[in-house]
């Protein structure tokens, strides 16, 4: 790329075409007063402080809003600058608290000392919590000013203290519009805007309401970017060190630094070098870590005696444990792992119960979220996982996101959604409720729960009828398309429109959009695989991407956003009952010989339960024992009525966990794993990226790394390879056994995450799989029919109930419930009902309802909103108190075993 | 006779295309229509243009021409300009006050009348200038306040 040179202050300058005055400056490391500019923001021009003299140019040009041209000369510090910009400076000063900035003692002031105020000084006269890190401050220093010329006028806002997690202090703001930008443009929600004029200007939220009634998602982006102390969050003490680290809850694998002081975590800040996220947050990642010093953490090993839980030691627990399990046969066992952990904990568990318990009865929560997404694309790509990279979506010409509510579930990843819009790409969104997305979308395909493969074979036909197919590229890539086009014959446009309700228009317009708009990406989640035909509809996905060629090349792609922080990992490690890490079949016989060789000790060769089932066999009595790590089937499982029943009949229950969650409180024995800030490993995200977990505090009481005690059951048992020293050993053992991850270690990942595959030491990683060839050889059409539901609506349950997530909560709330903010944010499940469903049955929002279904019974509140199409009811999953998987139906997919959670059918009425 | 705020909304975007830049004359219809601004309006408009709530809020909020609450039968406006400030404005002004027991910006309880003060209404040569509704009156007087108020009942 050609270079820029230009003279700044008579240093000379390179810099890149398309830079600012002010960003050459700043790479050059030097200093301009500015109050409005930000790297993650457009130039805005709004302060007026980065002005600069520059030859040839007339008047005083914004640095920020100035592009470099070859040649220029640029002085920054000049005495007609400084003069403008003291004036602006003094202007704002006038109605700013300015004892922080002008006084002359305000460095040297120690405590207690008597000022002029005549008051003994406390914490010196500055109470602003942003003292010494405000950028106001800096620029009254760079010039110098001492003294204010005007009257000051006080603004005498009230402090807006509505948000558990930050403060709102309008008296200090100034008005520089970062807050208000961060919000619009980079996140999409527009909770403020400057209202007014004048001096009346202030930020405000719609009505002027404390921002906790405004839609305001508590992200904090606003709090980071302000450069004074009109934002700031409630906790203000600062952190002593910062270890780098990657996020504990979705999938999305944001990076992240933990804030510790005197051995706590007391804040986060986001990470923007080598990570997805460019240092931007949620409110779950920035503000929902309290879980990790909560006083309900579990701190010692836990064992049932008469019905209560008496403390042990690690001795007597771990010998418990070892003998009960002993004296199972291998059927009678299962272990069920954790996405929550990390790759290091899960290749432990599953190695534990391959070698020591000798099952593949070892499976994890990714049975009821992707599942059919490793089944399903397994079958057409050779590759169960995300086939692009986050950071590619903002290139993209089209996205088609179904059956994903992005900006509650994946609130980053929503990011880059909002800023492919931007940047013109036609965002066509898929789905039965008027989620968030819908407000950026170009079209929106509002069909009916559970008819997405008609709607999907719909748009596929569409583009087989007018030729928008990419012939060149299924010749050369693809094989059966044959059987499949005749497939395409029972979805004329007619029936597709009345299955799904989905106007004929429509559905044309999102295939000839998502057909010619290349490269398009399709974006689905667990409305896609969460149906008893969940495998069908990924399938369906592949077909399409396959279809237009939108596959194996940049921004394009079928991705599947995954839910835990480790599912990707913990299905990578082979925490599942059909393979070893890395995808190896158990029924292969090379493979098992291999890893029998490598773990020494001999290996079951038929497949195992997966966890649905072994739900189901505990009940009917052939599983006798569990070990369960890290996991909530009491609140995750369908039909959990019938789920309490069958944990129940265990003889022997082992849970590790951080919390006594509800399935903990069946246990014989607790043994108190850690959480992520307390361990070293790795985490694999959603577009396959292996990232480092690094430990920042002590663990908790006597509780144990999750790897660290299954080794220790592993080594009570008589098993042999469990003599890890760290996390980074077993890393080496891992790399070693599974090609994918050949080539990682964690001396490189220092440097960064790497997305697998990555087989060798010099592999940079790949971002984008099947570019040459599929995994599989050729990517194969496989022909679909559409299925219904297994439940659908009747006389006695006439409405279709749909589950999901809530910005506010991570699955079971295990950990979230325990942050109090979150709880005041979103403090209770509720179902979302059609204000037409409501006046039908004569219910008001806010109502206290029953909703049931054939299994159970809920009582829950109402929300009447038309978010809910008519017909259609919506609850989250995360309250204990209101549990919608009481109601779900168990109904499994036939070939992943995923039970659908998406589609059961209810009554609701008043409670 | 009460305006259903709902479908009037609609009526007004119904022939509006979804591009932001109609915000403005989407608010001045709404304002000539309710003669303000009510708040389940400014949200009916933010979602039918894709705009955050705040930001249509920072608009009505920004223009003089916008009002956020009910307004009066009529509008009396009491011109503030140079011309009519020599001439003795703000005593008309003061006068108005009197007679009508509010300030600049208020309503009168019987919902009425609304005063308002304009930087100057352009009539420089007929100072000091009143307005109520779309009448001008110029070379007031104090004692010419009533009559033109008594008028207006």
């Amino acid at each position: 790329m050609e270079e820029i040179r230009l003279t700044i202050d008579g240093q000379e300058v390179k810099a890149k075409p398309g830079m600012t005055v002010l960003e050459a400056a700043r790479s050059a490391g030097i200093y301009i007063p500015t109050l409005c500019a930000d790297p993650d923001l457009k130039p805005y021009g709004g302060c007026r402080l980065c002005i600069v003299e520059i030859e040839k140019l007339r008047g005083f040009p914004t640095s920020c809003t100035t592009p470099v041209t070859e040649g220029m000369v640029v002085k920054t510090n000049t005495d007609a600058v400084n003069e403008v910009r003291r004036t602006v400076v003094e202007l704002l000063l006038s109605d700013h608290p300015s004892e922080c900035l002008i006084c002359h003692r305000r460095k040297r002031c120690g405590p207690f000392d008597i000022c002029l105020r005549n008051v003994a000084v406390t914490e010196r006269c500055v109470t602003c919590a942003k003292n010494e890190h405000c950028e106001l401050q800096d620029i009254v220093d760079y010039l110098g000013i001492t003294e204010l010329p005007f009257k000051h006028t006080e603004r005498s806002y009230p402090v807006d203290t509505s948000n558990p997690f930050f403060y709102r202090d309008l008296d200090k703001c100034v008005l520089c519009g970062k807050c208000v930008r961060v919000c619009d443009e980079v996140l999409g929600v527009g909770a403020v805007a400057i209202i007014n004029r004048g001096f009346g200007s202030k930020v405000a939220t719609f009505g002027d309401k404390p921002i906790i009634d405004s839609n305001c998602v508590s992200c904090g982006e606003c709090v980071v970017h302000c450069p004074v102390g009109a934002l700031m969050p409630k906790v203000t003490e600062r952190p002593t060190e910062e270890v780098a680290t990657t996020c504990t809850y979705c999938g999305v694998g944001c990076g992240m630094y933990l804030g510790v002081r005197d051995g706590k975590v007391m804040s986060v800040r986001g990470k923007r070098e080598g990570t997805v996220n460019n240092g931007f947050l949620c409110v779950k990642g920035r503000f929902g870590f309290d879980f990790i010093h909560h006083e309900d953490r579990l701190k010692y090993p836990l064992i049932k005696k008469n019905g209560k839980f008496a403390e042990a030691s690690w001795d007597e627990a771990l010998e418990l444990v070892a003998t009960k399990l002993g004296g199972y046969k291998p059927d009678e066992l299962a272990v069920v792992s954790s996405a929550k952990c990390t790759n290091e904990d899960n290749y432990v568990a599953q190695k534990f119960a391959r070698v020591v318990l000798k099952t593949n009865n070892v499976d994890h929560c990714a049975r009821l979220c992707h599942a059919p997404t490793v089944a399903g694309l397994v079958q057409s790509f050779g590759s169960g996982a995300m086939t692009n990279s986050i950071s590619e979506f903002r290139d993209a010409g089209c996205i088609f996101a179904i059956g994903t509510n992005t900006t509650e579930a994946h609130p980053i990843i929503a990011l880059e959604l909002k800023r492919a819009v931007d940047n013109g790409a036609r965002l066509i969104v898929a789905n039965p409720r008027e989620i968030d997305l819908v407000r950026w979308s170009y079209l929106w395909l509002q069909h009916n729960p559970g008819s997405d493969v008609a709607l999907l074979m719909g748009m596929m036909r569409i583009i087989v009828e007018e030729g928008l197919l990419d012939q060149a590229f299924i010749d050369k890539r693809c094989e059966n398309f044959d059987a499949f086009k005749v497939a395409l014959k029972g979805f004329d446009l007619d029936s597709v429109a009345r299955i799904t309700g989905v106007p004929k228009e429509k559905i044309a317009e999102a295939a000839r959009i998502y057909a010619t708009k290349k490269p398009s990406a399709i974006l689905y989640a667990m409305g896609i695989t969460q149906h008893s035909h969940g495998t069908d509809n990924v399938i369906a996905t592949a077909n399409l991407a396959m279809l237009t060629g939108n596959i194996g090349k940049p921004a394009s792609g079928v991705n599947p956003l995954r839910g835990q922080n480790n599912v990707q990992g913990a299905c990578d490690m082979g925490a599942l009952p059909n393979v070893y890490p890395g995808y190896q079949a158990v029924t292969d016989a090379k493979v098992k010989s291999k890893f029998e060789a490598a773990w020494g000790g001999s290996l079951s060769p038929s497949v195992g339960l997966p966890v649905t089932e072994i739900v189901e066999a505990a009940y009917k009595g052939k599983i006798k024992a569990m070990y369960l790590i890290g996991e909530n089937p009491l609140l995750s499982e369908p039909d959990i009525t019938h789920a309490e029943e069958a944990l129940d009949k265990l003889e022997f229950l082992v849970v590790q966990d951080i919390f006594l969650s509800e399935t903990a409180k069946l246990a014989d024995v607790i043994l108190p794993g850690v959480s992520f800030a307390e361990k070293n490993g790795t985490f694999t995200n959603t577009e396959r990226r292996v990232q480092r977990v690094r430990k920042a505090v002590e663990p908790i009481g006597e509780s144990r790394a999750d790897w660290e005690i299954s080794c220790q059951v592993g080594k009570k048992m008589g098993g042999k390879g469990f003599y890890f020293k760290n996390a980074s050993q077993i890393m080496e053992e891992i790399a070693s056994l599974t090609p994918s991850y050949g080539g990682i270690s964690y001396k490189r990942l220092e440097k960064g995450g790497l997305q697998w595959p990555c087989p060798t030491p010099e592999h940079p990683g790949t971002p984008i799989l099947h570019t040459q060839q599929f995994t599989r050889g050729k990517g194969q059409f496989i022909p679909l029919e559409y299925k219904p539901p297994m439940e659908l609506p009747d006389k006695q349950y006439p409405l279709v109930l749909t589950t999901g997530r809530s910005l506010y909560h991570f699955h079971t709330g295990t950990m979230t419930r325990k942050v109090a903010g979150l709880n005041v944010l979103k403090k209770e499940g509720e179902v979302e009902i059609n204000p037409a469903d409501a006046a039908k049955l004569g219910i008001a929002d806010g109502d206290r309802v029953k909703v049931v279904s054939r299994r159970g019974e809920v009582v829950t509140k109402a929300n009447v909103t038309e978010v809910s199409p008519a017909g259609v009811v919506f609850m989250t999953f995360h309250f204990a108190e209101s549990p919608a998987n009481r109601l779900t139906n168990p109904a499994l997919d036939p070939v992943a075993k995923i039970p659908e959670y998406k589609v059961c059918a209810v009554r609701v009425e008043k409670a | 006779m009460e305006l259903d705020i709902a479908k009037e909304s609609e009526r007004i975007t119904a022939n509006c295309s979804r591009d932001s830049s109609n915000l403005i004359p989407i608010l001045q219809e709404a304002q000539g229509k309710f003669g303000y601004l009510p708040a389940e309006a400014m949200q009916k408009f933010a979602r039918f243009l894709k705009l955050p709530e705040s930001t249509v809020f920072g608009v009505s909020t920004f223009y003089a021409q916008f009002k956020l609450a009910p307004t009066g039968r009529n509008k009396i406006t009491v011109c503030r300009g140079t011309a009519c400030h020599v001439r003795g404005g703000v005593r008309i002004l003061r006068e108005v006050e009197r007679q009508l027991g509010i300030k600049p910006g208020e309503t009168t309880n019987d919902m009425e009348n609304t005063l308002e003060t304009i930087a100057c209404f352009g009539s420089c040569a007929l100072a000091p200038v009143m307005v109520v509704d779309k009448n001008v009156y110029g070379r007031m007087t104090t004692t010419r306040v009533a009559q033109i108020l008594g008028k207006t009942k």
